[in-house]
């Protein structure tokens, strides 16, 4: 297997990660970063650009995670929920409604929230490995839901609902995956600069003081309670469309699709591309979808092994990820010219 | 005359030579996968995850094609088999198929296990027109050739496997109450669907009851399937459960009429665990041989197929009748690729993968044959209906014929 | 009323296997003050161990015992080799780690032992307690065992210098250090009791559910389920959670109509939140009181 592009574009999530933590080039990353993007669908085979529209979408479904566990301290191994119920929103308002497929995102996003909050009410009371642990629930549960009787009708039950990709609009000379290549990519930097405009805005501090210190946070006058809920609400919009981009990309959703595994994948890609990194997201997102095809080539009888070694070695070289390994570098670098 | 004859001689032969050679030369037709020394297969399996169980189908199958090339491959072309684990998520076996064709441009895709997994890559193998072919699932809806042209089955499907279970209730206990234990997924309820349409208001179903694939055990559901009165129990379980639905139904003192769905019907791998004691008595249908059954001690292929696996997978479990299934599922491969001579376009392979015709292999049972037609795609349809007798399955009945998609 | 009381007992040889695979579980946690995600599948591997040693011939109570002696290095060095190197790091990046041991763990025990079920003898046999047919001899030997290992811990901790020291290295390792209590040892101490202890409860369960490399996966969330309906901090309280997670989830699956039997396990679910929101440190457990 050609192992070439997941090389091509590791060095240029390291190149982008580098140039986004640089104070004032910024703008001109995100240029450089769109101007890659895009060139890309037109220099690789088909199933590269496939597979890199699923890295999007893992990465804005980390974002959202980390908007929840790197920013607000709340712990979640229950994302693959939210990112069910976004997929099979748009499934099902794509199957049974007729809708097109771009209004499902936004409709996807809304429901995702509405339960991401509800949820987040009584998570209110759990701190830590608690919380954990009741998201955990939550993700073990919901192929189990997915799949119940009063829900079969809308879901389809066990056997799920095929769905068709979009063609490109007004004509334009690209393939569907292409298509929805951009469209992903799109969504995604909206998604991005979003989730960076509020981590630098005054609710995005008070976030981050709910994490760092509930305690000072409550005292500060910060309404921790409406914020926790809030954030989850957030994150959980954030995966959600993530979910409802994913259920595009396959073309097919079905209950055995999202199980606790999604969640864990998602938990340990938020870890490996550092937990309060947004550019490390797009490495959390490459980490989870190519290196267990790596472990694969490596070792067909022990690919798991392969895939926990590499992931120990990880976590080794880089504790707090790449993201925040980056930065590390970075701020001795900076300090060391000083 | 006499000079241009001489002239006319290696003339006319040349002429013999080219009408001869010429049609066998321009018969050579290759897709994508295939070519004049290898034939690209790819296959798809859940290596690890929650079926991970199932993943020595795939192993078996690789074995055999080890054995085929190291005799010479099909018609001289090695065959190159390329398989890829999906861990059982539908999303990734949607990614690992995208990488065969497109990646990898293997010749077809055979195999792949699991009905939703299937069910999230039909649409793409059709629309790209890649055979789809002997899918690892008896999920009825894998032989719809009208939609599904290159989609096809191989087993028998599990609706008609319930069909034959109702068929022999009926005859043999139309007073019975039936207790059903089912896995809450697209196999169990297919299996619940042959039955429950053959039983129509017949005879009373007095409980239905779940389980998911991650229960840690059943014994909860034996206990109320016991307290619901029922006396015919029809076992819809993989292995694991399959034992445990048996010991603990005997340690209960739990004894109906016991039907178990044939993908857990092995001595080996169900029934040695279970207590051969606990199980004696249980029915099932069968379409291939158990290799655990004395009955096949001195049976030529039943020795052949113990040979390969000597050789070829010292370590697969020779108890496991997937073992089995592997086997002749990649005899059935191989059997289709040899009919394709040196066409090996993919057009071809679904031609003669549906006009399978009373094809015989020798690990099926015998009297069960492959038959396949433009509108029939279920190789498999026939199965036998046995009995556990404490030591080996003695088949008894006649060799029934599925009710579903019959007929070519 | 027959149908209750047959489930309730069904429900408590369940919760047997949780209640043993909770203390285990609270074990770890209060070494390490985190849940060790592959405490499941070295519980399977230690099992798969003995299995192999009776393979081999050996003599039942001689592979169990030997087996319990294994795990107990293994997870004293899979602490010192694998967790020390990281002691400073994130309490996710650890999690993460966690994750990595349990697909090393799985993916090495389907290599070496394949995939198919086995059967794991029980030394209490099968046949029905009493003949009574209600419950069998191995589920009341379970439950046995199970009461013995919490005696035993229970002793352990309160009565015994080492057991004081681990209280005090997971409580508060900066002065347990000043009064000489070697923490980084206690934590590894920690690992091996908790991994011996996962292999009994696996030893235990296999003969109930087959051995195989997957056979733990949700028997531990359970049993995380039961710990913490007991409260992590208290061994008792987790035995108690993990009948009760059982039993709760055998009734509700059985009487709870129309949805009960498919959503047994999101019921069970429901429940554990529901007791974590009304007392979040667990039945009982301790309330944590932090100094601002």
């Amino acid at each position: 297997m050609n192992t070439r592009p997941f090389w091509i574009s590791l060095v240029a999530a390291v190149g982008a990660a580098v140039v986004m933590v640089l104070p004032r080039r910024r703008l001109a990353a995100l240029i450089l970063v769109i101007a890659a993007a895009s060139i890309l669908p037109f220099t690789v085979k088909n199933f590269f650009v496939f597979q890199m529209t699923l890295v999007m979408v893992y990465t804005v479904a980390i974002l959202g995670l980390n908007i929840l566990t790197g920013f607000n301290g709340q712990f979640s191994l229950g994302h693959s929920a939210f990112y069910a119920v976004g997929a099979y929103t748009a499934a099902v308002l794509m199957e049974h409604g007729g809708v097109a497929y771009y209004w499902t995102l936004p409709v996807a996003g809304i429901v995702c929230f509405a339960s991401g909050f509800l949820f987040g009410l009584p998570a209110l009371r759990l701190e830590g490995i608690y919380l954990a642990l009741a998201t955990f629930a939550l993700a073990t549960a919901t192929p189990q839901i997915l799949k119940s009787t009063p829900l079969e009708h809308w879901t389809g039950g066990v056997q799920g609902i095929i769905l068709n990709k979009p063609d490109a609009p007004f004509g334009l000379p690209l393939n569907p995956d292409q298509w929805l290549y951009f469209f992903t990519l799109a969504v995604a930097l909206l998604m991005f600069i979003g989730a960076y405009n509020l981590v630098n805005s005054r609710s995005g501090r008070a976030m981050m003081a709910i994490r760092d210190n509930p305690i000072a946070a409550r005292s500060m006058g910060i309404p921790v309670e409406l914020y926790k809920s809030l954030t989850f609400g957030l994150s959980a919009l954030y995966t959600g469309v993530a979910g409802a981009l994913g259920a595009l990309a396959i073309q097919f959703v079905a209950p055995d699709s999202f199980t606790f595994l999604l969640s864990i994948a998602l938990f340990v890609g938020l870890v490996v591309g550092g937990v309060g990194s947004i550019a490390g997201t797009f490495f959390g997102g490459l980490f989870i979808l190519f290196v267990p095809n790596i472990a694969e080539q490596v070792s067909k009888g022990l690919a798991g092994a392969v895939f926990g070694i590499i992931l120990i070695l990880v976590i080794y070289l880089m504790p707090s990820g790449l993201g925040g390994t980056i930065r590390l570098w970075l701020y001795r670098l900076l300090q060391g010219t000083r | 005359m006499t000079r241009s004859a001489p002239r006319l001689l290696p003339l006319a032969m040349l002429g013999l030579v080219v009408a001869w050679a010429g049609p066998a030369l321009a018969q050579k037709k290759y897709d994508t996968g295939a070519s004049d020394t290898e034939i690209k297969i790819g296959h798809i399996g859940p290596y690890s995850g929650p079926a991970s169980a199932y993943g020595t189908i795939g192993k078996t199958i690789a074995a055999y094609f080890n054995k085929v090339n190291a005799e010479g491959g099909i018609n001289g072309r090695k065959i190159n088999f390329i398989t890829y684990d999906d861990g059982y998520s539908p999303p990734k076996t949607v990614e690992q198929a995208r990488k065969l064709v497109e990646s990898d441009e293997v010749l077809l895709i055979f195999n792949s296990l699991g009905t939703a997994h299937n069910a999230s890559i039909a649409r793409y193998m059709n629309s790209k027109k890649v055979p789809q072919l002997f899918v690892a699932t008896g999920a009825t809806r894998f032989g719809d050739a009208a939609n599904f042209p290159w989609t096809m089955g191989w087993q028998p499907n599990y609706q008609s496997e319930g069909r034959v279970y109702a068929k022999y209730v009926l005859q043999n206990h139309p007073n019975g109450k039936i207790g059903i234990l089912y896995q809450n997924d697209d196999y169990g309820k297919d299996y619940l669907k042959g039955l429950k349409d053959a039983i129509g208001d017949k005879i009373k179903i007095v409980a239905e009851l779940p389980y998911e694939a991650t229960d840690p055990t059943i014994d909860s559901q034996i206990v109320s399937l016991r307290a619901s009165g029922a006396d015919i129990f029809f076992n819809v379980t993989t292995p694991k459960f399959a034992a445990q639905a048996i010991r603990k139904a005997a340690e209960i003192g739990w004894k109906p009429v016991h039907l178990l769905n044939s993908v857990s019907a092995s001595i080996g791998s169900v029934l040695k665990p279970a207590g051969l004691e606990n199980a004696k008595g249980v029915l099932t249908t069968s379409y291939l041989k158990d290799p655990t059954d004395p009955t096949w001690k001195d049976d030529p292929a039943a020795k052949a197929w113990a040979e390969f696996m000597q050789k070829y997978y010292p370590d697969g479990d020779r108890t496991s009748a997937f073992t089995v299934y592997g086997y002749l599922v990649a005899q059935t491969l191989e059997y289709v690729l040899k009919q394709c001579g040196n066409e090996l376009t993919r057009e071809n392979v679904m031609k003669h993968a549906t006009n399978l015709k009373n094809v015989e292999l020798g690990m099926l049972l015998p009297g069960i044959k492959l038959n396949t037609g433009p509108k029939d795609y279920f190789p498999l349809e026939q199965l036998q209906m046995a009995r556990f007798n404490g030591e080996n399955f003695e088949v008894f009945g006649p060799i029934l014929a599925g009710d579903i998609g019959g007929g070519s | 009323m027959e149908l209750f009381l047959h489930q309730f007992l069904a429900g408590l040889a369940t919760g047997g296997i949780y209640a043993l695979m909770a203390l285990a579980i609270v074990m770890i946690y209060q070494a390490i003050d985190s849940l060790n995600f592959a405490q499941g599948e070295m519980a399977m591997f230690s099992t798969f161990i003995a299995w192999q040693l009776l393979q081999w011939q050996l003599p039942f109570w001689a592979a169990f015992f030997l087996t319990i002696a294994i795990a107990f290095v293994g997870g004293f060095v899979i602490e010192r080799v694998v967790f020390k190197p990281l002691r400073h790091a994130h309490q996710l990046a650890h999690i993460v780690v966690f994750i990595a041991l349990f697909a090393i763990i799985n993916s090495m025990a389907g290599f070496l032992w394949d995939f198919s079920i086995k059967s794991f003898p029980s030394p209490f046999g099968s046949h029905p307690l009493f003949g009574q047919r209600l419950i069998s001899a191995h589920d009341a030997g379970m439950i046995g065992v199970t009461l013995i290992i919490l005696a035993l811990l229970y002793g352990f901790f309160r009565y015994t210098r080492v057991g004081l020291s681990m209280r005090a290295a997971a409580a508060n390792p900066e002065s347990a250090r000043l009064v000489g209590v070697r923490v980084g040892r206690m934590v590894a101490l920690g690992w091996g009791m908790a991994a011996a202890i996962g292999s009994v409860a696996g030893m235990m369960i296999a003969p109930v559910v087959f051995l195989e490399p997957n056979m733990m996966n949700s028997i531990l969330l359970y049993g995380f389920a039961g710990a913490v309906v007991g409260g992590l901090t208290s061994p008792g309280g987790a035995v108690i959670g993990g009948f009760a997670v059982g039993v709760i989830e055998n009734l509700a699956g059985t009487f709870v109509p129309y949805v009960g039997r498919e959503l047994k396990l999101s019921i069970a679910l429901v429940l554990i939140v529901a007791v974590l929101t009304v007392k979040p440190s667990g039945l009982f457990g301790e309330r944590i009181v932090n100094r601002v």
